[in-house]
């Protein structure tokens, strides 16, 4: 049951890391186990100019996560009045996951985004529990093992902002062929330093 | 699971369908059914499943619209209407489920008309054209091919 919950609504989400630049896709279905029920559905989220937030897994879990990081963001930027910044950020959903250690929300987080002045760019994953995954070429959640060997094969070439997104849509695409749980479409996100 | 609900959008309405059928495992015990609820002027609540959450989450949901209406003197949109009817379910997702599917439609005078599909387990996503239960293997092929954007109420009936 741990494992097929995750894979209810079906979802792809990759993040990787280009040069200067930060890219997340996602496939757009919506489904109820085998059936599917949209093709527009979103699940990547902007949190601010320079964080993006894709959270795959139970779909009503990830339109609850979202609503409460949405909340957790607006107090901050009202108490700190600043963006709040992408490791921040990783860190406050990995505690928010692990306060539901017994009786987890089924998501698994990606976090993309441009860290500090130097806009570094920063990406990170969690598992459902909250344990954070610091790389700095790509990150998936473990259900869509195609897209990590895609990926890997794409990552030594570091890329520019404009080719980026060819290689993430078609790193997607290529993976979700495979996976009648994901596909329908893609949206691919790269920020930049403008 | 077994309940049907159909529903799609058209040019300045919202279309809302469900089964009228009511049994008891093998026994049919009423086939006049009313399993679509009437939110509040303009809007409407479609649902299917286990029979007591159906009524009971319906109902919750009709009269705390009305508590909004009477404190505020304004009837809640429909956007907000079907978030907060999702944040309720999915509240009660980890305490004591409801196991509804649900199709809530609604006219706005801004935003015009639409549809919310919702799920038991309170995923919810705004469409087009949406349908619940074993029915909806039959009928979303069906609106799949023949839905088109701003239907005229005539044709939407057919």
């Amino acid at each position: 049951m741990g494992d097929s919950i995750m894979s209810y609504n079906g979802s792809a989400i990759v993040v990787m890391v280009g040069k200067n630049c930060v890219g997340i896709a996602s496939d757009r279905r919506f489904g109820v186990r085998q059936q599917t029920v949209a093709t527009d559905f979103q699940k990547i989220y902007k949190m601010h100019d320079k964080l993006f937030v894709g959270l795959s897994g139970l779909a009503t879990d990830a339109q609850t996560m979202y609503e409460k990081l949405k909340l957790r963001l607006n107090l901050y930027k009202l108490r700190e009045e600043r963006d709040i910044k992408p490791s921040s950020f990783s860190h406050l959903i990995a505690s928010m996951l692990y306060e539901r250690r017994f009786g987890p929300y089924f998501v698994e987080p990606l976090i993309a985004g441009l860290e500090g002045p130097e806009n570094k760019p920063y990406i990170c994953g969690t598992d459902l529990i909250g344990a954070p995954v610091f790389t700095n070429a790509f990150w998936s959640p473990e259900l869509a093992q195609n897209l990590v060997r895609h990926v890997r094969d794409f990552v030594a070439s570091g890329f520019g902002a404009r080719g980026f997104v060819e290689v993430m849509a078609q790193c997607l695409l290529s993976a979700v062929d495979r996976d009648c749980l994901s596909g329908w479409g893609a949206v691919v996100n790269i920020i930049t330093p403008d | 699971m077994s309940d049907t609900l159909i529903g799609f959008v058209g040019d300045d309405y919202v279309l809302l369908a469900a089964d009228a059928t009511n049994a008891f495992s093998i026994i049919l015990m009423k086939d006049d059914e009313d399993k679509i609820m009437k939110l509040d002027s303009h809007k409407l609540l479609a649902a299917g499943g286990e029979n007591g959450d159906r009524v009971q989450f319906c109902e919750y949901i009709q009269k705390n619209l009305s508590l909004y209406r009477y404190r505020t003197g304004r009837a809640l949109g429909t956007n907000a209407a079907a978030h907060y009817l999702r944040g309720e379910l999915a509240r009660f997702l980890r305490e004591s489920p409801y196991q509804v599917n649900l199709l809530m439609a609604g006219h706005d005078e801004e935003d015009g008309p639409s549809l919310y599909f919702i799920d038991y387990m309170a995923s919810m996503h705004k469409m087009k054209m949406a349908a619940h239960g074993y029915g909806s293997y039959f009928s979303l092929s069906i609106l799949d091919r023949q839905w088109r954007k701003g239907m005229p109420s005539t044709k939407g009936s057919n």
